[in-house]
């Protein structure tokens, strides 16, 4: 609640209001489209960048609810087993004889039931944290994919699956289309609910919002019951852009995943973040990918860049905080 | 709602900062002449871009591919673009299939993660007018013009099972080190491999491990092998990180002698366990010419002197004349038998590759 009232008095200082996380975000994107546009010819085009957008999207989604997560103050490293698991069942499904809708809903429904299982471990044993509980099931979901396609690929789905991750609505890739929708119902429902506050408030002081009679233990469930829900949405996306799939897709997805939401401001401590942050984080990671690939660097070359720009974004709100004390010792 | 709605606000006046800014760009005297010159230059020299994916970083077989390709592309005169993903994963070729679809390159060639997965990517590839081609590892026939085969799968597999049976002395247990699960050309030679085994009755596999064609994994997945079969006589790697892996396990583990082993490896690499007998011989056939082969069946795609239709010919430099041939549901370029390197003849051999 504090971190309301906060916010709501910074907005009558205009100095303030531009020297926040998103501005500096804000500025960084133009920089890399300046930067991208003069290294290379071909990028400053509107359809090929609408086409660069289906090459990140996919894991964007899951971006979403994973600042819900980092609010909260836990982490969710098992989003990418979640992935290749509901992955792998609806492609299984599928290829049993499964009409294609009902394997999708299949695939979304495991998404939830391994979120589902993530929140009540936490919930339950409380002395667990996330990350541990997270980097089991992480191994366990991955695990059952192998178990149930061992190292085999399944897929063959029916043409109209693919449209999902390569078609257009008009000129706007579909996958745009869905994220744009589910970022402004996932941003409305963190900034403008109480069901958002209050995870804010849980992010600040769980015990406090315990004792005020906050019902915590559900507000959790529900929100890595959401994630896992998302992971299925992902994994749907991702699988129809692969056209087959194995077991091991999604290898190391979920890094990313926290790296875009990090980027955007949001703290792995909890009880911080904004979505248009981190949704402009996603932006700026995957546009510096794709203009970084237009002129064809190594793929080292590319982690090193990215690993660099999260180290630096870390540390500048870090280095802000320090500065400010040290004036304030000097003052 | 009204911090969103000036968020939103200012997003739009980003979009147009940026869209103003690249027009600004162009109108600059400067660089507007600098990118007249460089149409100018494309347009005369006709600089015509090839590009080739390979599997991943690091693997220096796929580095021999893609300078065999470099070479050939610089004999015809055209632009080379290498790509090559930091895991060896069928995602990761998506994203730069994209990529080069946007640089207008006339040509991709690629070596497959995955069979299928690549489909809709390559398919929009194609459709965009790009020639597509695979090597080395092949994509399924309907995402691809022609592939380029190194040698043909029967003749690698049935080497290989007559090489490890004649090291074990025509009996025992033994087992395959491959590289990712979805590599094409390892299962296809693999397939092989089985249906020949019953050629070889008293020779038995084991397990087929994946070493994911990481250098690291393949040591883990061999030291794996010799644990759970003590009985293990000998172990066929029919990739060049696998091979060099499992020697070198083999060579710390004092094993010469105690487990066999044999498979496709690079003579660089392979010189020293070949030379101390871990490995008595192995076979391969040159990657450099398995990339230039790619590159001159790509230019004679993009020339059109071929289609990918069977019966086509064209002429790939130093090799000769080559024909296109149709394998399973697709068509095929056949570069040649594989070639056996022993201490006889790999000392010549690790200089070249």
């Amino acid at each position: 609640m504090a971190q309301r009232n906060i916010l709501a008095k910074k907005q009558f200082s205009i100095k303030s209001f531009f020297f926040q996380w998103e501005w500096l975000l804000v500025i960084v994107f133009i920089l890399i489209n300046v930067m991208n546009a003069n290294i290379s010819d071909y990028y400053l085009n509107p359809t090929l960048l609408l086409d660069a957008t289906m090459t990140f999207l996919d894991k964007a989604l899951l971006v979403l609810p994973m600042v819900f997560i980092l609010v909260l103050g836990d982490i969710d490293i098992s989003v990418a087993s979640t992935i290749a698991l509901s992955s792998v069942v609806m492609a299984v499904l599928y290829n049993l004889g499964v009409p294609m809708p009902v394997a999708i809903l299949f695939c979304l429904l495991v998404g939830t039931l391994c979120g589902y299982i993530n929140g009540i471990l936490l919930t339950k044993f409380k002395e667990l944290s996330a990350v541990i509980v997270t980097l089991s099931t992480m191994i366990i979901f991955r695990g059952i994919a192998y178990i149930i396609l061992e190292d085999q690929a399944a897929g063959k789905f029916p043409k109209w699956f693919n449209f999902l991750s390569w078609g257009y609505m008009g000129k706007i890739p579909f996958i745009l289309i869905v994220f744009v929708i589910l970022a402004i119902i996932f941003g409305l429902l963190l900034h403008k609910t109480t069901f958002g506050r209050r995870i804010f408030a849980m992010g600040n002081n769980i015990e406090a919002c315990r004792f005020s009679g906050v019902q915590v233990d559900k507000i959790k469930v529900i929100v890595f019951t959401l994630t896992g829900l998302m992971a299925g949405v992902t994994a749907i996306f991702l699988t129809s852009r692969m056209g087959s799939t194995r077991p091991n897709v999604a290898m190391g997805y979920e890094l990313d995943i926290i790296a875009m939401a990090v980027l955007g401001g949001v703290s792995t401590a909890g009880g911080k973040g904004r979505m248009i942050g981190a949704i402009l984080a996603i932006f700026i990671i995957g546009f510096l990918r794709y203009g970084l690939g237009l002129i064809n660097i190594p793929a080292q070359a590319l982690l090193i860049i990215l690993g660099l720009l999260l180290i630096v974004s870390v540390m500048i709100p870090n280095l802000k905080g320090r500065f400010q004390t040290l004036r304030k010792v000097k003052s | 709602m009204k911090k969103l709605i000036s968020l939103l606000l200012s997003l739009m006046l980003v979009a147009t900062l940026i869209t103003a800014c690249g027009e600004k760009k162009v109108e600059e005297p400067v660089t507007s002449t600098e990118k007249e010159t460089k149409t100018e230059t494309e347009t005369k020299g006709e600089k015509v871009k090839f590009a080739i994916i390979v599997k991943n970083t690091g693997n220096p077989y796929n580095e021999k591919e893609m300078e065999g390709f470099v070479k050939a592309i610089e004999e015809l005169g055209g632009e080379v673009i290498l790509k090559a993903p930091d895991q060896p994963t069928a995602e990761a070729q998506i994203q730069m299939i994209e990529e080069l679809i946007a640089q207008n390159v006339a040509a991709i060639a690629i070596a497959a993660n995955d069979p299928d997965a690549l489909q809709p990517a390559l398919q929009k590839a194609m459709d965009k007018g790009i020639k597509v081609l695979s090597l080395d590892s092949a994509v399924n026939a309907d995402s691809r013009m022609v592939h380029v085969n190194q040698a043909d799968p029967t003749a690698i597999g049935t080497s290989l099972v007559a090489g490890i049976s004649e090291m074990m002395g025509g009996t025992g247990q033994f087992a395959i080190l491959s590289a990712t699960s979805q590599a094409t050309n390892q299962n296809a030679w693999i397939e092989v491999m089985k249906d020949d085994l019953v050629n070889y009755p008293d020779i038995e596999l084991v397990k087929v491990a994946y070493g994911d064609d990481l250098r690291d994994k393949s040591v883990s997945e061999t030291e794996a092998l010799l644990q759970s079969y003590p009985n293990l006589k000998g172990i066929v790697a029919p990739t060049t990180v696998g091979v060099a892996a499992a020697g070198k396990v083999l060579t710390d583990k004092g094993l010469k002698g105690t487990v066999q082993l044999t498979g496709l490896g690079l003579p660089s690499e392979m010189a020293e366990y070949i030379e101390s007998g871990v490995c008595e011989w192995m076979y391969l056939w040159n990657p450099i010419d398995v990339g230039y082969l790619a590159g001159y069946a790509a230019a004679a795609l993009v020339d059109g002197t071929i289609t990918g239709a069977e019966g086509d010919k064209f002429k790939a430099g130093t090799l000769g004349e080559k024909s296109i041939i149709t394998v399973g549901d697709g068509t095929e370029i056949m570069l040649g038998d594989p070639f056996k390197f022993d201490a006889g003849n790999i000392g010549e051999w690790k200089a070249v590759y």
